[in-house]
């Protein structure tokens, strides 16, 4: 039985999952990820590529809200300016997507720095507040951007959906190309906030949420680090954002309101705050939990007839109480669920 | 000339109403730090609780809104032995997320009682229009400002001279203090969440008159609140119906002087908020307690 962690080496001391039964698993999942696409139809690939979508998005306001300890409720506004942006040089420009992708995410990381300047003065509350501003004038510039030149929904042309000249269709067709594509996003995402919380940087966000006067008389620069962390959440937002609008071809700013935000935030609360696997998890959950219950709703439409003109409620009333049932009695989120699985088992047959 | 005092009357009219909703946001805040983001929702519940009694169950309007207001006040009082209580103690996030679960939770059972589609109120409040310096009013508007009044001069009265309401202000103060004088602080968050639930049914019964319908739209107005409390302090009861009467001018305002087609009327509010927030988070009339960093 294991017993504690003891390191003998510096290159164990530093991996990232030091443990063979650890890294077992990440072949597992890995293969699991790789075949998974082969066998899914496409009901199945669309849901994964939105799981992965979203779960790039939740690690994104994770980094903020669960690592620096943020609050942020214009995540949904960072998306709407990834895809935005995105969307604008395809049209317009008829920029490829392996050049609209990244610099969607820098624009978005730029303005999302910029809407974190109020947390230089706000914290808890009102930072929350700050943030629901933000998120309501980036929605209020999309919805009379005839102003700006944005017309309020675009569509992408088919032939910016390209990877350095090669279409993706080489791929097949668009569910599986971009399977592949949201997969290499969100590897790189999870690698890259996983070692994030292993830098300097990583450490400085983490002491600004444990008590950010600490931070400040030990060193940490908190004008640079708050908006450092809000432009990395934003960062992942924006790329969350520009991979939606080439995956869905149309993009509306009914998609990015206040609810998005709202639901990314269930998604780590549900998930587990300041944890990558926690995201993930959310986003899953988040994603699943509505298509469950119109595949429930399907299938009893037989014995309760009218039961699909109350699905969308039954959905909202699901998520609204997702919440609050997750916040009584596992505040900790899915992660700690696992954990607590784990333990058990770790633990058994001498529980005590 | 006609313009401005059209423009203001409507403003003081649609403020008065925000104070309303920002009054009950408040006084859940002062009593229990609790920042409320269904107050929209409490809205939508007595405006659709007054349309059932009143027309569903075809109650006398008077007694239809009494009933109405009662078990808005039940509902407020559930939610929060229900949802809060257990939450007691934990974070910031925490507490803001569940009062978000709770907003689309009460907005999925009202649509699933009473459909979206928008239904014609009853009219129990007269629509007629009265001209004063030479602007048209319709009566219900004066009657939403002369209510509004009412309310804040009877909570104020409440808050000052009644048993209940002075128990408020002490666990407002220091929740410690109160305790080891023997005030329940459960009470108190008891009443608090029913006096919020009361102010909300009575503004969401005067938008409902004043929209001419109910529907989801009501709900709507519960974000506004946000910009009112924080212009007039989160923890300030004449704060929340000065922020309120202007940003309902500012509001209506922008609506009505600049271009239409910038549709600014909704989004000063927030511009506002923004500002606020940096160059004075407390507000106008708040505590100046605010931890900078």
């Amino acid at each position: 039985m294991q017993s504690g962690t003891f390191h003998t080496t510096y290159a164990s001391d530093v991996s990232l999952r030091p443990y063979w039964p650890q890294r077992i698993r990440i072949v597992v999942v890995l293969v699991a990820a790789l075949i998974f696409p082969w066998f899914a139809d496409r009901y199945w690939l669309n849901l994964a590529n939105t799981i992965a979508i979203a779960a790039i998005g939740a690690i994104g306001l994770n980094i903020l809200v669960g690592y620096t300890g943020q609050i942020s409720i214009g995540h949904g506004g960072f998306l709407a300016v990834g895809a935005y942006t995105a969307g604008l040089l395809a049209v317009h420009l008829g920029t490829p997507m392996w050049l609209t992708i990244p610099i969607a995410s820098f624009f978005t990381a730029a303005v999302g720095a910029f809407f974190g300047l109020p947390s230089l003065r706000l914290k808890g509350l009102y930072l929350a507040i700050a943030t629901l501003a933000s998120q309501e004038i980036i929605i209020w510039l999309l919805t009379h951007g005839k102003l700006l030149g944005i017309g309020e929904s675009l569509s992408l042309p088919r032939a910016t959906n390209n990877l350095f000249g090669l279409p993706i269709e080489w791929l097949g067709n668009n569910d599986f190309a971009f399977y592949w594509i949201c997969l290499v996003f969100l590897i790189f995402t999870v690698i890259f906030v996983s070692n994030l919380f292993r830098t300097r940087t990583g450490r400085a966000f983490v002491a600004i949420r444990d008590q950010d006067i600490a931070a400040q008389v030990i060193g940490v620069d908190l004008f640079r680090y708050k908006l450092l962390a809000f432009a990395t959440s934003s960062f992942f937002a924006g790329l969350a954002g520009a991979l939606t609008a080439h995956y869905r071809g149309v993009i509306s700013w009914e998609r990015f309101t206040i609810d998005t935000s709202i639901l990314y935030l269930a998604m780590i609360i549900i998930g587990g705050l300041g944890s990558v696997s926690g995201s993930i998890y959310g986003a899953a959950f988040m994603v699943l939990l509505p298509a469950f219950l119109s595949n429930i709703a399907r299938a009893l439409s037989g014995i309760v007839p009218d039961i699909n003109s109350y699905l969308p409620y039954l959905q909202q009333g699901a998520f609204g109480l997702a919440i609050i049932l997750f916040l009584i009695f596992e505040p900790e989120g899915i992660v700690k669920m696992w954990r607590n699985v784990k333990d058990y088992f770790r633990l058994w047959p001498f529980s005590y | 000339m006609d313009r401005f005092i059209q423009l203001a009357l409507s403003g003081i009219a649609n403020g008065a109403i925000f104070a309303l909703v920002a009054l009950g946001f408040v006084l859940i805040y002062k009593s229990s730090d609790v920042i409320n983001f269904a107050q929209g929702e409490l809205l939508l519940i007595g405006a659709y609780l007054t349309y059932a009694m009143v027309e569903q169950f075809g109650l006398w309007w008077p007694v239809g809104v009494i009933v109405a207001v009662v078990l808005a006040a039940l509902v407020g009082v559930l939610i929060e032995q229900l949802v809060l209580r257990p939450l007691i103690g934990e974070p910031v996030i925490s507490v803001i997320m569940v009062t978000i679960g709770l907003s689309s939770l009460l907005r999925a059972i009202v649509g699933a009682i009473w459909g979206t589609t928008p239904r014609p109120a009853p009219q129990f409040l007269p629509t007629d229009t009265v001209t004063i310096l030479g602007a048209n009013v319709s009566i219900d508007r004066i009657w939403a400002f002369v209510l509004a009044i009412t309310l804040f001069v009877i909570l104020t009265l409440f808050f000052r001279y009644s048993r209940e309401g002075i128990a408020m202000r002490a666990v407002a103060d220091d929740q410690q203090a109160a305790l080891s004088m023997g005030i329940s602080v459960k009470k108190v968050w008891a009443v608090a969440w029913a006096i919020a639930a009361i102010t909300a049914a009575v503004g969401g019964i005067l938008l409902m008159s004043i929209f001419g319908g109910v529907s989801g739209t009501i709900a709507r107005v519960g974000l506004i609140v946000f910009p009112v409390v924080i212009l007039g302090g989160l923890d300030s009861i004449p704060g929340a119906i000065i922020g309120g009467l202007i940003i309902g001018l500012l509001q209506s305002f922008a609506g009505g002087y600049l271009p239409p087609e910038w549709g600014l009327g909704e989004v000063v509010p927030f511009i506002v908020l923004l500002l606020i927030l940096l160059v004075r988070p407390y507000g106008l009339f708040g505590q100046r307690i605010i931890e900078r960093v």
